[in-house]
């Protein structure tokens, strides 16, 4: 029977946006070989997933002549991509895809591109200059604005957000927009996360790309902290025009660390209502067997790709967001 | 009553807060990298009107309103109140004069409207885009004076007054578009 084609066959983003895309891909591989990256590819569908509080991985259930066995689609490459630090890379990088769920919007698409790279004896000021010049190299803005992530609260919140009490952080969380009602009182990170959103990231990057480091130790994620007081954890996060676009880390090396930091983080996606995530991975192996000194870096490719071409929405720099896919 | 999970958002639910009946007018979602996931929403009043923001972390719920919509007849007006009819039910319902709000000016017996009940309780009314009334009253038509630029105000069956071309006379019909309240053209009886 005939039947009209359904408009939502075309893609939703334009020549002009695709062959720029392809454009800073091409010279994106061309700056990391320059510099002596060597390009890997590791697994989409892992066993081992990273353990965040707020990160959700989808879960496949696997058909194999053994049996069924339930696996994870990658959310970043950045356990395995550690195991081949462990195993001799010295610096590599991978352009993939990651899969989060729940992320659909402006900025996000359940599916993603990620750029993600490492490099074996770098500190975190080597790792943020490196970032720094590829940023230059990709969108031509000129050399990143280093700032602290204490700075960065004292100048556009007025507080210092590795000190001020809660009930400081509550009543300036509240100064220029209503957080939502649900916040825990007691939950210090989502009061900082909502005022970086709220009222310091629309400052970041605006005359030049501002790369924000030394967040607060109970944001460390998989970055070192540094025992210094108060202490501070060793990510940093490149945001340019107000959007974040890389996070990166002077990496955590101690598997201890790491399986405390993997049980505090399902105490909290518990708290959270979420299903807790697999605490062992293979990662914690290539730990215990040594992960040398590096820094790693996670960019969203697709963002990049928008602050080229001026896109306000990720589905103008995707041929098939997740609507059409 | 049913409710709507941070994933249920988008544009278009109607929920009830604080006791009150909203209309969801804008949903995005925003998330920092490693923080919480958010959803920035716009509301409008389903009664006042006003517009409202709120933000809801994944996981957050709302109730839905009990907002629904019938086709009404109306029957009569007494005083200030405005009687109508459910066409199905045959149930009455009165609004008062605030909550028909412009909509009295084309209310003729019989027409029937929209109207929205929350919680069972009439909260507005829509007449039909298009209708057609009587002008019961304007200032006799200029000799001469042909051009379609020049207006009048007249006054209406229903005691509205409606801005009209200069040519329309006492006891014509006219028929109005009530979104905007302007005349569109003659129509012969």
């Amino acid at each position: 029977m005939f039947r009209l084609p359904r408009e939502d066959f075309r893609p939703t983003a334009d020549w002009t946006a695709l062959r720029e895309r392809a454009g800073l891909l091409r010279r994106l591989r061309l700056f990391f070989d320059q510099r002596g990256f060597l390009e890997v590819e590791t697994p989409l569908l892992s066993a081992d997933t990273v353990v965040d509080r707020h990160l959700d991985p989808f879960s496949i259930e696997v058909h194999t002549p053994g049996g069924a066995r339930t696996y994870w689609l990658q959310t970043s490459p950045e356990l395995a991509m550690k195991r081949l630090l462990a195993g001799g890379a010295e610096a590599i990088y991978q352009v993939t895809r990651a899969f989060r769920q729940e992320e659909l919007g402006p900025l996000h698409n359940p599916e993603f591109t990620l750029v993600e790279w490492y490099r074996a004896g770098d500190e975190m000021a080597a790792g943020m200059a490196f970032l720094d010049q590829l940023c230059q190299a990709m969108l031509g803005r000129g050399s990143a604005q280093q700032l602290s992530y204490r700075c960065a609260f004292e100048r556009y919140a007025g507080l210092d957000p590795l000190t001020a009490p809660l009930d400081a952080l509550r009543s300036a969380a509240r100064r220029t927009s209503a957080p939502p009602a649900s916040f825990r009182p007691d939950d210090r990170d989502l009061w900082l996360d909502w005022i970086l959103t709220e009222q310091v990231q629309p400052h970041l990057g605006r005359t030049r790309p501002a790369i924000l480091y030394d967040y607060p130790a109970s944001q460390a994620a998989l970055a070192r902290v540094r025992d210094e007081s108060p202490p501070v954890a060793e990510r940093f996060e490149l945001f340019v025009e107000g959007i974040e676009l890389a996070n990166g880390y002077h990496e955590l090396l101690d598997p201890d660390l790491l399986r405390r930091r993997n049980a505090a983080n399902n105490a909290a996606r518990a708290a959270d209502g979420k299903h807790p995530l697999p605490v062992d991975s293979r990662l914690l192996d290539a730990m215990e067997s040594g992960l040398p000194q590096a820094t790693g870096v996670a960019l969203g490719f697709d963002r990049l790709v928008m602050l080229r071409t001026g896109a306000q929405r990720i589905d103008q720099v995707v041929a098939f967001p997740f609507d059409r896919a | 009553m049913a409710g709507y999970n941070t994933s249920d958002f988008r544009k278009g639910i109607k929920v009830e807060m604080d006791g009150d009946p909203y209309l969801m007018i804008e949903c995005n979602f925003v998330k920092p990298g490693k923080g919480q996931a958010l959803y920035k929403c716009k509301f409008r009043h389903l009664i006042r009107n006003t517009v409202i923001d709120r933000t809801f972390k994944s996981g957050d719920s709302l109730e839905a309103a009990d907002v629904h919509e019938i086709q009404a007849q109306y029957l009569y007006r007494q005083g200030d109140l405005f009687v109508f009819m459910d066409n199905e039910s045959y149930e009455q319902y009165e609004l008062g004069i605030d909550q028909v709000d412009d909509a009295w000016k084309y209310l003729k017996e019989s027409m029937v409207c929209s109207m929205l009940l929350y919680n069972n309780n009439p909260i507005g009314v829509t007449p039909p885009n298009h209708v057609v009334l009587r002008v019961e009253y304007c200032e006799p038509a200029v000799r001469g004076n042909t051009a379609t630029n020049v207006t009048k105000p007249a006054k209406m069956e229903t005691g509205a007054e409606i801005i009209v071309p200069n040519f329309v006379e006492t006891g014509e019909m006219i028929r109005i578009d009530t979104r905007t309240g302007e005349y569109i053209e003659r129509v012969k009886e």
